[in-house]
């Protein structure tokens, strides 16, 4: 069974975003760049397979500018067998992004696509959902567990009220939650493995796809302050206060 | 303009977020039609056609709709999307697995978790865990949205009296199946609904500590959430998340109980009208959110607050 995991390049988690002094968006200038935390449990799932002896290759694919190289390297220093990276401006929109996955997807004919339920810079939640549908192949979104039963796929997701399991018929689409998997660290002697995987380049003009989108950023704000509270001494202080001032209790 | 809004519901009932649909519905103007899409689901069109100021109530009773495959009910959506100018749900694990394919198959972009109207083109949503706010324009012919219920003060739930029209095309996909559920069974409110919620983090040690926090929840009838700290540790499951990447909530009072107040954490809670945070470390960041810090230990604070109360 062939995997495809789809990964993108995003701010670290741990950095605290800035807005513009012109709003024109967030400053990215000089900050440190990881692989979408979601992303990265898409490819240790897919290694997971591969180890199980489920997966017989793990293919990852990045639609960005050159810089996402260093996030399929992390990929294959994850344990990923080969790298595509398509060629496009940075900040392409989401179903840019899935057309473009579409294409590959054609090329590559996987049995698997593994993606993350969602980037954590523009918080969409959308890639996955719009590649299955261009697709017209089955989805399970928001994962936590992963089985492949006969040729079939059986995942349990993580909905509002609790947990849901569906039952997919391959190839299908699979955006991976939390608590799907812990990634491993990348061992050195993978990290050095890694730089001579194959990592191909294309364009998104080759494979036919023309990056434009009908929506436009006009602004971007930090949200609204909020002012500062007090600190209180005991619960009785609380109380009163949450009674008498705030009136959000009886 | 005409909006179409893709109703909640669980087949028996429709769900409140609905209500804050509606008011998104009506900030953006025009004409308002429901879709209800569901198996057995006549109450919940009965109760979606009293809604005033609807037009129009589609429902589509099939068991192909039964569990809100997105497979399926985004071909019905894009069949009903004919000449509208938007299509709306919730920003709910169900809407956000059907939106963005009812929007691929329309080709065009999803406007994800909306925020604010400010015109029929142009709204506000968070980016970055919401330490950022975006305004966007959209130019496609059909904007397909999911809606941050929180952010939008529900309409009214009588009243109205609309026309319900059956729809008899069924969208039945082969290669998907239901299994099963595991629904959490809880007589308190939902979280996203709730007027009151009493969140636990890593702080409280144990899933049985929780059991304090519930003491509390039942004497102010609210909701039980917790940091993904406190679910990834697996003292609770994964539905009471509230964060970047589980719910957003926004109640009158939240009550952070021995919750640091990491970034992803604070994005799904600090639209709340006021936050209280329990906590023994005083350099804890949920302090700068709180309108009413208090440093304690919590397993002396909160039986105390519940005694209180």
């Amino acid at each position: 069974m062939k995997v495809l995991v789809a990964v993108k390049r995003v701010i670290d988690y741990n950095v605290k975003v800035r807005v513009k002094a012109d709003q024109s968006d967030v400053d990215l200038a000089n900050v440190k760049m990881a692989l979408n935390p979601f992303c990265e449990i898409a490819v240790e799932e897919a290694v997971r397979l591969k180890e199980q002896g489920v997966a017989t290759e793990v293919v990852v694919v990045s639609v960005g500018s050159k810089a996402c190289q260093e996030q399929l390297r992390t990929a294959l220093a994850l344990g990923a067998d080969r790298a595509l990276q398509v060629e496009a401006a940075d900040g392409p929109d989401s179903l840019s992004v899935a057309r473009i996955l579409a294409k590959v997807a054609e090329a590559e004919k996987p049995d698997l696509i593994l993606l993350g339920k969602q980037a954590i810079d523009s918080d969409n939640n959308q890639t996955g959902q719009m590649l299955a549908a261009l697709l017209d192949r089955p989805q399970a979104t928001f994962a936590s567990e992963v089985k492949v039963e006969g040729g079939e796929l059986l995942v349990t997701r993580e909905v509002d009220g609790g947990l849901q399991t569906l039952k997919l018929t391959l190839p299908a689409i699979v955006t991976t939650d939390l608590r799907l998997n812990e990634p491993r660290y990348a061992s050195l002697p993978n990290i050095m493995k890694a730089k001579k995987k194959p990592l191909d380049v294309k364009t998104a003009e080759e494979l036919g796809v023309t990056v434009a989108s009908q929506v436009k950023l006009l602004k971007v704000e930090p949200p609204a302050d909020r002012k500062a509270g007090i600190r209180v001494s005991s619960i009785e202080e609380l109380v009163d206060k949450l009674r008498n001032e705030a009136k959000v209790i009886a | 303009m005409s909006i179409l809004i893709i109703a909640e519901h669980d087949n028996q009932s429709l769900k409140p977020v609905t209500l804050n649909l509606l008011s998104a519905a009506q900030a953006i103007g025009g004409e308002v039609a429901i879709l209800v899409a569901g198996n057995g689901c006549a109450a919940v069109a009965e109760a979606a056609a009293a809604l005033p100021g609807v037009g129009q109530v589609l429902v589509a009773d099939h068991a192909a709709y039964e569990h809100q495959l997105a497979e399926n009910v985004s071909k019905l959506v894009v069949e009903l999307a004919e000449g509208r100018s938007h299509l709306l749900a919730a920003s709910t694990t169900s809407g956000k697995n059907v939106m963005p394919r009812v929007a691929a198959l329309l080709g065009v972009n999803q406007l994800s978790d909306v925020l604010a109207v400010e015109t029929p083109d142009r709204f506000k949503r968070a980016i970055y865990a919401g330490n950022a706010i975006a305004t966007v324009e959209s130019a496609d012919a059909v904007k397909v949205m999911t809606i941050r219920g929180t952010a939008f003060d529900p309409a009214a739930a009588k009243g109205g009296s609309a026309e319900v029209v059956r729809v008899n095309s069924v969208h039945q996909s082969a290669d998907i199946a239901f299994v099963g559920e595991e629904l959490a069974k809880s007589d308190r409110p939902e979280l996203t609904a709730a007027r009151v919620v009493v969140s636990g983090g890593r702080g409280m040690g144990n899933g049985e500590n929780f059991e304090l926090l519930n003491r509390v929840a039942d004497k102010l009838g609210a909701a039980v959430g917790a940091s993904r700290a406190a679910v990834d540790a697996g003292f609770v499951p994964n539905d009471m998340q509230v964060g970047q990447t589980g719910k957003m909530v926004a109640p009158e009072l939240y009550i952070a109980v021995g919750i640091s107040g990491a970034i992803q954490h604070l994005a799904g809670m600090k639209d709340s009208k006021v936050i209280v945070a329990i906590n023994k470390d005083e350099e804890a960041p949920i302090f700068q959110v709180a309108d009413y810090g208090l440093v304690a230990d919590l397993f002396e604070a909160v039986p105390a607050l519940e005694a209180q109360l």
